[in-house]
């Protein structure tokens, strides 16, 4: 895959305007994580209702890839089950906006905000929830994302 | 000599340059702040090192040994001729600049330094001027401090008189140059003041050794540390020289073979300097790599080196003044820049700068450089770098000004 697609009309937008890009006051859940050698860095915000994600946040910096990304990622959560939002693969996001076939060095930019989302999610129903197996399960995911 | 570089002709010493990347693009290759491309020369030192005298050095009185323990002391008085040090046993080799500080920290620093004691380092230091010193004064519940920056990127010297009237300074330790801004230090400022307060000064000259002439004769400082792969040496292979007197009142660094006297069952005696600091079967390949790079160095001369640098950096300046949105960062001083420029779109992430200029085969770094102190204080997550080094020609800079016109065409700028 060659930059120049990389780099296309949806990733610039969505880089200079990210959707649901800011903070929730009180939410219900909260967790931040960032990349070390790129210094990428997002804070993920929820809060969850009858199951389901009733309003979701993002705020950090990072690159246009990390940013469109947690655009698109903060975009199909919204009003979604919880289940559902378990179910959610780097693929989902990736195809999302093209880029399948994105290089190694550039995959953690595309994926800190999933890898965010499944911690935060992972916090809540550990706290949440007396199901642990399955939890676990989403912890795992995360840590092994990239 | 000749009154310039021949930059056509230094070019021809590295193969690498003859290669393309990315789609048939010839390679720009403008990140000499992290490591420099190797010559003909150092490669075919090692190899031959390899292929004719390989042999543990020191001991044997076998030929082969004997050829190479000559060729890794040679290097030694390379350095001292390159540094002008008049004393070759403070030469001592280990693996990095990074290497060199870690040893100063703990084999001077967990003898001399004690609770209350402090610490002096700059806002533009390399992570490695500055860990070694927080876990040094964490475990000796002493303090670190900062020489701030001002807003050309310059030291704040005046912050220096504040912590040396405090008597507590044992140490302070300041790159000769920034590796994000370029930004020479005023050494002979800080030597003379650390002097008139008896305090120990450390310089890491990864930056500066392969760029400018320095000469440890008549700079003043304790210690000092580089690197070999910045300076067209092989990766793994650095120097720290520390000052006779200091170097005596040292402890060992690492124990094991050839750092040795005499060992018994339950004490030991240590070498005679510097082999009481090489702990071990060194890196004698890259020594002798790195001897090769210093010859090479020597050939070109320091002076034509930084002034071909000097007027390669002026041009970029100026040329990368008019892209829209450029920011750069750091002194317009050339008399107190390297070759080094750092820089941001006004909200681009460095990353896909780095990433869309390397389309046009433009290597360029792009992160915070290890120096997140700085990035800190400038207040960005991360900038672009370019960095350049006596192969780089107007043409690598044309080519870097192109490709940044597009990203900022690509970003709508």
């Amino acid at each position: 895959m060659s930059n120049a697609d990389i780099y296309h009309e949806m990733i610039i937008d969505y880089s200079r305007n990210p959707l649901n890009f800011g903070q929730i006051e009180n939410p219900d859940v909260t967790f931040h994580d960032s990349n070390p050698l790129c210094g990428d860095s997002i804070d993920i915000d929820m809060n969850i209702k009858e199951n389901k994600i009733s309003d979701i946040k993002f705020h950090g910096r990072g690159c246009a890839i990390c940013m469109a990304c947690s655009s698109v990622l903060t975009e199909i959560t919204k009003g979604k089950d919880i289940d559902e939002v378990k179910k959610i693969t780097k693929n989902d996001v990736l195809s999302e906006l093209g880029l399948e076939n994105l290089q190694a060095v550039r995959i953690k930019c595309a994926l800190l905000s999933l890898k965010v989302l499944k911690y935060a999610l992972y916090s809540y129903l550990a706290k949440h929830m007396s199901e642990t197996g399955d939890v676990d399960k989403l912890k795992e995911e995360a840590a092994n994302l990239y | 000599m000749q009154a310039q570089l021949s930059i056509e002709n230094i070019r021809k010493d590295f193969p690498i340059l003859k290669r393309t990347v990315r789609d048939n693009k010839p390679l720009v290759y403008l990140d000499n702040a992290s490591t420099t491309q190797k010559p003909n020369q150092v490669i075919d030192a090692i190899t031959n090192y390899y292929q004719t005298f390989n042999a543990n050095i020191h001991r044997a009185v076998y030929a082969l040994a004997e050829e190479a323990t000559t060729a890794y002391e040679e290097t030694r008085d390379k350095i001292a001729n390159f540094l002008n040090i008049p004393n070759r046993e403070e030469i001592i080799f280990v693996r990095g600049t990074t290497e060199a500080i870690n040893l100063v920290a703990y084999a001077w620093g967990r003898s001399h330094v004690k609770e209350g004691d402090i610490i002096v380092t700059t806002e533009y230091e390399h992570h490695s001027n500055i860990v070694p010193w927080q876990l040094l004064v964490q475990e000796k519940r002493a303090k670190l401090e900062y020489i701030e920056i001002d807003e050309n990127g310059e030291l704040k010297l005046d912050q220096l008189d504040k912590y040396l009237a405090t008597g507590k300074v044992k140490l302070v330790t300041f790159s000769l140059m920034s590796n994000v801004l370029g930004t020479i230090s005023d050494a002979d400022t800080i030597i003379s003041k650390c002097k008139n307060a008896g305090v120990l000064t450390l310089i890491d000259g990864a930056q500066a050794v392969p760029h400018m002439k320095v000469n440890l004769g008549t700079l003043g400082c304790d210690f000092f540390a580089f690197s070999g792969h910045k300076m067209l040496g092989p990766t793994g292979i650095g120097v720290l020289w520390v000052k006779k007197q200091v170097l005596e009142t040292m402890s060992p660094f690492h124990g094991g073979g050839d750092m040795i006297r005499e060992v018994h069952k339950y004490e030991t005696t240590w070498n005679d300097l510097p082999y009481k600091f090489e702990a071990g079967t060194p890196n004698i390949a890259d020594v002798i790599g790195l001897g090769a790079a210093i010859d090479y160095l020597t050939n070109l001369g320091l002076d034509k080196i930084r002034e071909h640098e000097v007027e390669l950096t002026k041009y970029a300046l100026e040329k990368m003044s008019h892209v829209k949105g450029m920011k750069i960062y750091g002194t317009k001083d050339l008399s107190k820049r390297g070759g080094v420029i750092s820089f941001n779109f006004s909200d681009v992430h460095p990353h896909d700068v780095a990433q869309i200029i390397d389309e046009e085969g433009i290597a360029v770094r792009s992160g915070h450089h290890c120096a997140q102190v700085l990035m800190e204080k400038l207040d960005v997550a991360a900038t672009s770098r370019a960095s350049f080094y006596i192969y780089n020609t107007k043409e690598d800079v044309d080519a870097l000004v192109n490709s940044l016109e597009k990203v900022a065409r690509l970003f709508k700028l």
